[in-house]
């Protein structure tokens, strides 16, 4: 426990570790977007009996539907009676969305709509810039708020920095995961996911602000001669602590996704994992990458030459 | 006066009996009838409804200023308080943009069709003829390119399925699916004329629109009709002939309009009163939800929410001991304040708003870890127990506060991109959020501070084994208070 700042090379392996996988998918498969982003209708009718997605679609077909996709999934005890529709846009009180329902009642049976979303293309194009935007003024957002809350610092952006070096690890690792599960799972990104990653993002920085606060506290009371030591000695403090306040979030959120609603299984579950990453980056990448500026490691790394070591003298607060 | 614990005891006593008869359901215990206000106001997700994003698409060579897209606004509220929807938000976006959202409603169809129709009503000069229901016609008012595509009969989207967003103005003809050539009729009066409109019933039993003219217009009908005795008029809903009656006496200032279903009579009479719409509506955003979806979830949530606190609860009460205690009874005094607030203010509860209510609590418990924790170092360090608390809760305070700031900014900006993506679902999240969090901090500043004061005051838990610290070994076992 002592020495958690000084293993850190072991721990940024783990983080990579982690990370690659979904880095991976995400370059080569991206990630399944929905209709929130593409624009499109989601169609969701329970019937009250079987049925089979050939079915749906030919009704689909009729209705001037080429394309379609028709997930099949079980509701109320019967199998195979919901049918998830995703479509080229359907206008809501259409015409020909009257039509296709009674295709569907006559040729299938009768059915309740559960829910119908149409997002136009041009909307979609919005709502997907919107969210880039809102992940990014949360991170500028953040990483001046903490400059500012450790102004007294000897380098506050670096603070700030190395936060935002964390979130982004786990941001990395959630968007990793649902893409991995949007190839394997048809599982698709909605706006509610862009919610739950700037959730997770909070949630993130939260952490390691707690974390960095009793890195300052000790280094102003001089706690160990070298910040490393200093770092060690925080973390070893804060980990019980940060790892409590985990374990009460975490406790909640797998109730909710054991028990709570359908549709937001997934959103829990995005949290989760944020959540979990979030308390492991802000003892594990955070701190660690404050004593790798620190020790000039990070400078190093990057000249990738052996010159001017470029160490500078150990942070002290002023 | 100082103020000493027992002063925010007797506060914060009253605030969690105010909290919780604000927080139980329905009108219990209603004095007076403040209550019947107070209710959990339930978003799409749980009660059912539609909301839908309107974009407004104003014929060729025209653009949208605030102006016109306010009024449309509120003639669309107009029709909306014409359907009778508890709670629904009418709200402009941007500079062309209209979201509405109608909760609980029954008939999501029909509410659309009523709120996004131009509803422009026209009594036309047919020349003698008597023209075909269904017909489209130009009128001096204009033809039906300068109402947008679904004013026209709906004879099936284009074939490449592409998002009538891009615009008319480039290919009106490619959006209307039959352009009549033919004469201009006249239009005698039109929807603003109109004083007033109701359900009426004709001679025949049938429930027809009744309409009632203003001043001058009433004038111009008289004459039109006493000059055109035994021949037709032709009453136009859109640029679409609804239906061609006889002139059978001249009429002044009242008429009816027949040969509609009552749903379309009920309809018309929504639209008329509220006025048509200036400038034509496309649905570009559309999400409804059935009724059922939301029930079931409730119902899960609640479970779910019960859950957690009791884990959440156990594990404090497990782990810190008598200071456990102490904070599950500042987190029920949290939930119970926090909701009664989402009912207060009132924050639309959504699915996404319970899971973050719920996620609130797990992270309300945060800010009493951190005073726990330094009160164990304090303690540790050998201090007494006064002096521990309050030194615990000073050091504790500024990552409290640094740490919920963080939150409150995220929430923010969620609720930012809620509000432009037309999300009331996101917005709701960042609401619960950003007040879950803001309470959270005051729950554990103030009641788990004044607890932990009082229990100095009352004596109890002067054994440092309740607080889950070893007993020093040293001689100077602390006194109780010091």
């Amino acid at each position: 426990m002592e020495h958690l700042a000084s293993r850190r090379k072991l721990w940024y392996t783990i983080s990579l570790i982690a990370i690659v996988p979904g880095v991976l998918s995400l370059i080569f498969f991206g990630l399944k977007l929905g209709i929130d982003f593409t624009g499109g209708t989601l169609w969701e009718l329970q019937f009250n009996q079987s049925v089979q997605s050939e079915q749906i679609k030919e009704v689909l077909a009729r209705g001037g539907f080429d394309d379609s996709v028709v997930q099949l999934s079980s509701d109320k005890g019967l199998d195979n009676n919901v049918a998830i529709i995703r479509i080229k846009e359907l206008k809501e009180s259409s015409d020909q969305k009257k039509a296709i329902e009674a295709d569907f009642t006559s040729s299938i049976g009768p059915f309740t709509e559960l829910q119908i979303s149409t997002v136009g293309s041009s909307v979609g194009n919005e709502i997907r810039n919107r969210a880039i935007l809102a992940v990014f003024i949360a991170s500028i957002g953040i990483l001046l708020y903490i400059a500012y809350a450790f102004r007294n610092t000897q380098n506050p952006v670096l603070y700030g920095l190395c936060a935002l070096a964390a979130m982004l690890h786990d941001v990395l690792l959630v968007l990793g995961v649902f893409s991995i599960l949007g190839e394997v799972a048809d599982v698709e990104i909605d706006a509610l996911f862009v919610t739950a990653i700037l959730t997770v993002i909070g949630f993130s920085v939260h952490d390691t602000i707690v974390v960095f606060d009793r890195i300052r506290e000790n280094l102003a009371r001089k706690a160990a001669p070298e910040f490393e030591e200093v770092v060690n000695y925080s973390l070893a403090q804060t980990i019980v602590r940060s790892v409590n306040t985990s374990i009460t979030v975490v406790f909640t959120l797998l109730a909710l996704y054991l028990f709570g609603g359908e549709s937001t299984k997934y959103f829990v579950l995005a949290l989760l994992i944020g959540v979990v990453s979030g308390t492991y980056s802000s003892i594990f990448n955070a701190s660690q990458l404050l004593v790798s500026w620190e020790n000039g490691e990070i400078q190093r790394f990057f000249r990738r030459s052996g010159g001017s070591s470029g160490t500078r003298s150990v942070a002290t607060s002023r | 006066m100082r103020i000493r614990p027992w002063h925010v005891l007797i506060f914060i006593i009253f605030l969690t009996i105010g909290s919780a008869w604000i927080a139980l359901p329905g009108t219990t215990l209603d004095v007076g009838g403040i209550k019947e206000n107070v209710t959990v106001h339930e978003g799409l997700d749980l009660q059912g409804g539609v909301q839908v994003l309107l974009e407004a698409n104003p014929p060729e060579g025209q653009t949208v200023d605030k102006d016109t897209l306010n009024g449309t606004r509120n003639t669309i509220e107009r029709r909306v308080n014409g359907l009778g929807v508890s709670e629904p938000l009418i709200q402009t976006r941007g500079d062309n943009q209209i979201i509405v959202e109608l909760p609980g409603i029954e008939d999501p169809e029909e509410a659309v069709r009523v709120v996004q129709q131009t509803a422009l009503l026209e009594i036309i000069d047919p020349q003698g003829q008597f023209l075909p229901e269904g017909s489209l016609v130009t009128t001096s008012l204009g033809g039906p390119e300068s109402l947008n595509p679904v004013a026209t009969p709906d004879l099936g989207t284009p074939a490449n399925g592409a998002s009538p967003v891009a615009s008319p103005i480039a290919s009106p003809v490619a959006e209307v699916t039959t352009t009549p050539t033919g004469p201009v009729y006249t239009t005698i009066i039109s929807g603003k004329d109109i004083d007033d409109a109701f359900i009426t019933t004709n001679a025949l039993g049938q429930q027809v629109v009744g309409f009632r003219l203003k001043g001058s217009a009433a004038d111009d009908f008289f004459k039109f009709t006493s000059e055109n005795i035994g021949r037709p008029m032709s009453i136009v809903l859109d640029k679409q002939v609804i239906s061609s009656p006889s002139i059978n006496g001249a009429i002044s200032d009242q008429g009816i309009i027949e040969g509609m279903s009552a749903q379309e009579v009920s309809n018309l009479v929504i639209q008329l009163k509220a006025g048509a719409l200036s400038v034509p509506l496309e649905v570009v955003q559309s999400r409804t939800v059935g009724p059922t979806l939301g029930a079931d979830s409730i119902d899960k949530s609640l479970i779910a929410g019960g859950v957690g606190l009791g884990i959440v609860c156990l594990f404090m009460i497990i782990y810190y001991r008598l200071p456990g205690v102490l904070s599950v009874i500042a987190l029920l005094i949290y939930t119970t304040v926090t909701f009664a607030l989402f009912k207060l203010i009132p924050v639309t509860l959504t699915l996404a708003g319970i899971a973050g209510f719920i996620l609130s609590i797990g992270m309300a418990v945060d800010a009493n870890i951190l005073i726990f924790a330094r009160l164990k170092e304090e303690l540790r360090t050998g201090k007494s127990l006064a002096p521990a608390i309050e030194a615990g809760f000073d050091h504790a305070w500024p990552s409290i506060r640094d740490s919920n700031i963080s939150s409150m900014i995220t929430a923010a900006i969620l609720y930012w991109f809620g509000r432009y993506t037309g999300a009331s679902i996101i917005t709701g999240f960042a609401l619960t959020l950003f007040v879950g969090v803001a309470v959270s901090m005051f729950s554990a500043i103030t009641v788990t501070r004044t607890f932990l004061r009082l229990m100095i005051g009352a004596g109890i838990g002067s054994h440092r084994k309740w607080f889950g610290v070893e007993d020093l070994p040293v001689a100077a076992a602390p006194s109780a208070a010091d």
